[in-house]
């Protein structure tokens, strides 16, 4: 029997799979399907702290081996959250992550404030990803001093370890990741989407209302393993890899690149197995390779 | 485990059954909301109205709970006219939950591409076979369309929430109302409704005779039959919302059902509310996931009184006429 439990130093799993933000719902949509108990862990869907409407249609299109959305994260809030959500998802065995967003870094304090007194959070997730409305709309994670600013504020105000999520839209992710690390973040989960869009050339319009979406799944996989590979050859603070995994094997990519955990997203809107599927993928690889203890394998990438 | 431990253990329980015996009665709420019996000139009449308070979400959940996945529904019958396709599937468990006007998500490829699987709505039941109808339109049905008797396929259902039906129909005449391939989930609805003893008449309308591909087969079984084209190569030339007006001055049906373009449900749906005629849309949309995980195949619709986006996959794709935004 192969050990798949993973040690980040701030939150222990059960095995390296975790379900990825916006791609499992709030986590117990899909309880009915799958045994959430076997997963290493859940990331919620991203949350502010009043609910909110999304972007108007289309909000999704297909590329070749990808997907683009541009959702607009809507959502129930904190408030229905914690009252209809979090009291079922802490009766399983599995890291209940909260991704964290917020309009203006008061609102990031906000959720966090609220939720701190919730039990049944293992780690927060943040996304500074989402536009700064403050700030012409531009997202902390593209810049460096932007991401210390609100890390380091999440920090001071967080009970719970906190994730910090990158953006791969950035001239140098090297240097967002370090000012992440600088500023107390636990760990860091990379990527998230890639800035996109389609054109529809019988009307000539964008595919996407939203013009602009964030392309997700295989397609992004090779980029998406450099840049988890660079990011862990310079920081110490454990990494989470993510960016079009879907199957054991894309899993194992990332973990000898040096994730110490990964990520599914786009894969469960395929196929809602699919973490169920990775895990047992990793299973078997290392009964083959007679691996007792996946951690083994991290960062092991000879170069 | 220490005390408190064990009496929280046993509050969750509780809780849950509390849940699962609110969402009950809250089905029976729905439906009895939905429905408003009232009598005129000492006859029985029926009124659709729209639910109350916020309940829909609790009914919904319940119904997409139902989700089967089957990755191994084997092709057992192709047919095809032009660009349109047939497919019937074996598929046991799924077939034998499907109701009309809900969908399956197929996985078109196991390989990622094209990616994300394709929602179709159920076309018909037969024992432990289900089928599909649909029209070539892009990489994934022109994919799709390639398979072959004894292929098997990846496919997750019954999705979504079905079509209204009444048992007190049985003796009713209910008109549905399809345009091009949006007749693929009225055919199901249509066998439903003449095994619960409605009067069906089916319109069916398209551009010209080779889009009304499934002219023969409806011959075949009886349905009162009413063909429209817009070049006139088949029954009345025009658009079937004006075959439908000329129909109405004869007969009021109990009930009106309707999938097609966007913008013949549009012109379906003034009618019907000019004519004060009961009536359900099914609606397309591009969907990420089918099963309510993804939030992209929303649309403006009214509830409670307020016009939000709403999930298609999870809360449609049918809806009544009131709740459609258009």
């Amino acid at each position: 029997m192969t050990d798949l439990s993973i040690d980040l130093g701030f939150l222990k799993l059960k095995n390296p799979v975790i379900a990825a933000s916006g791609t499992f719902g709030y986590g117990m949509e899909l309880a009915p399907h799958i045994d959430l108990n076997r997963l290493g862990g859940i990331v919620t869907k991203g949350l502010y702290f009043n609910p909110r409407p999304g972007n108007p249609p289309p909000r999704l299109v297909e590329a070749s081996m990808g997907l683009i959305n541009a959702i607009g994260l809507p959502g129930i809030g904190v408030k229905r959250f914690s009252e209809e959500i979090l009291p079922q998802l802490r009766e399983y065995d599995t890291a209940v992550i909260v991704n964290v967003c917020g309009e203006s870094e008061d609102e990031y304090l906000s959720v966090i404030d609220f939720l701190n007194q919730k039990q049944g959070i293992s780690a927060y997730e943040l996304n500074i990803s989402c536009p700064n409305v403050k700030k012409g709309g531009l997202c902390p994670a593209l810049d460096p001093e932007a991401t210390f600013s609100v890390v380091s504020l999440v920090k001071k105000k967080s009970s719970l370890p906190v994730i910090t999520k990158l953006s791969p839209n950035v001239t140098d992710i090297e240097e967002i990741a370090l000012s992440a690390q600088k500023a107390g973040s636990d760990g860091i989960s990379l990527v998230n989407t890639f800035l996109a869009m389609g054109v529809d050339v019988e009307t000539r319009k964008p595919k996407l209302a939203n013009l602009f979406g964030g392309l997700s799944g295989p397609a992004i996989k090779p980029i998406a393993l450099r840049m988890v590979f660079q990011v862990a050859s310079r920081v110490k603070i454990p990494i989470i890899g993510l960016g079009g995994i879907f199957s054991g094997q894309d899993a194992l990519e990332f973990m000898v690149a040096g994730a110490k955990a990964i990520e599914v997203g786009t894969a469960n809107l395929v196929d809602p197995e699919a973490t169920l599927k990775i895990i047992q993928e990793l299973e078997e690889y290392c009964q083959r390779k007679g691996i007792e203890k996946i951690e083994e394998i991290v960062g092991t990438l000879e170069c | 485990m220490s005390p408190p431990e064990i009496l929280e253990k046993y509050m969750n329980k509780k809780r849950s059954q509390l849940t699962s015996l609110l969402s009950e009665a809250t089905r029976i709420l729905y439906e009895a909301y939905i429905r408003f019996d009232y009598y005129q000139n000492g006859q029985k009449m029926s009124k659709f109205l729209l639910p109350k308070g916020n309940v829909s979400g609790i009914f919904v959940r319940e119904i997409s709970q139902d989700m089967i996945k089957d990755s191994q529904a084997l092709i057992t019958q192709t047919e095809n006219w032009k660009d349109y396709y047939l497919l019937s599937l074996k598929s046991p468990l799924i077939a034998s939950q499907a109701k009309p006007g809900q969908f399956i998500m197929v996985r078109i490829n196991p390989q990622p591409f094209p990616l994300l699987r394709r929602p179709f709505s159920i076309h018909s039941r037969d024992g432990e076979n289900i089928e599909i109808f649909f029209q070539k339109i892009g990489i994934g049905t022109i994919l799709l369309a390639q398979k072959q008797v004894h292929d098997s396929l990846d496919i997750l259902g019954p999705l979504g929430k079905g079509f209204r039906i009444d048992s007190n129909f049985k003796g009713k005449t209910v008109f549905l109302v399809g345009g091009g391939r949006g007749i693929a989930p009225l055919n199901f609805l249509a066998q439903e409704l003449t095994a619960l003893g409605a009067v069906v008449k089916i319109f069916y309308g398209a551009q010209n005779i080779s889009d009304l591909c499934l002219k023969d087969k409806f011959d075949q079984v009886g349905y009162e039959l009413f063909y429209s084209t817009e070049d006139g190569t088949l029954g009345f030339k025009g658009l079937v919302s004006d075959l439908l007006t000329e129909k109405l001055q004869d007969h009021i049906p109990e009930f009106l059902y309707s999938c097609g373009p966007e913008e013949m449900m549009k012109k379906i749906a003034q009618i019907a509310r000019d004519k004060e005629i009961p009536a359900e849309f099914s609606l397309e949309a591009i969907m990420g996931c089918g099963f309510g995980i993804c939030w992209s195949c929303v649309r403006r619709i009214r509830k409670d009184g307020q016009e939000t986006w709403i999930k298609i996959c999870e809360e449609g794709p049918v809806f009544f006429r009131e709740e459609i935004v258009w």
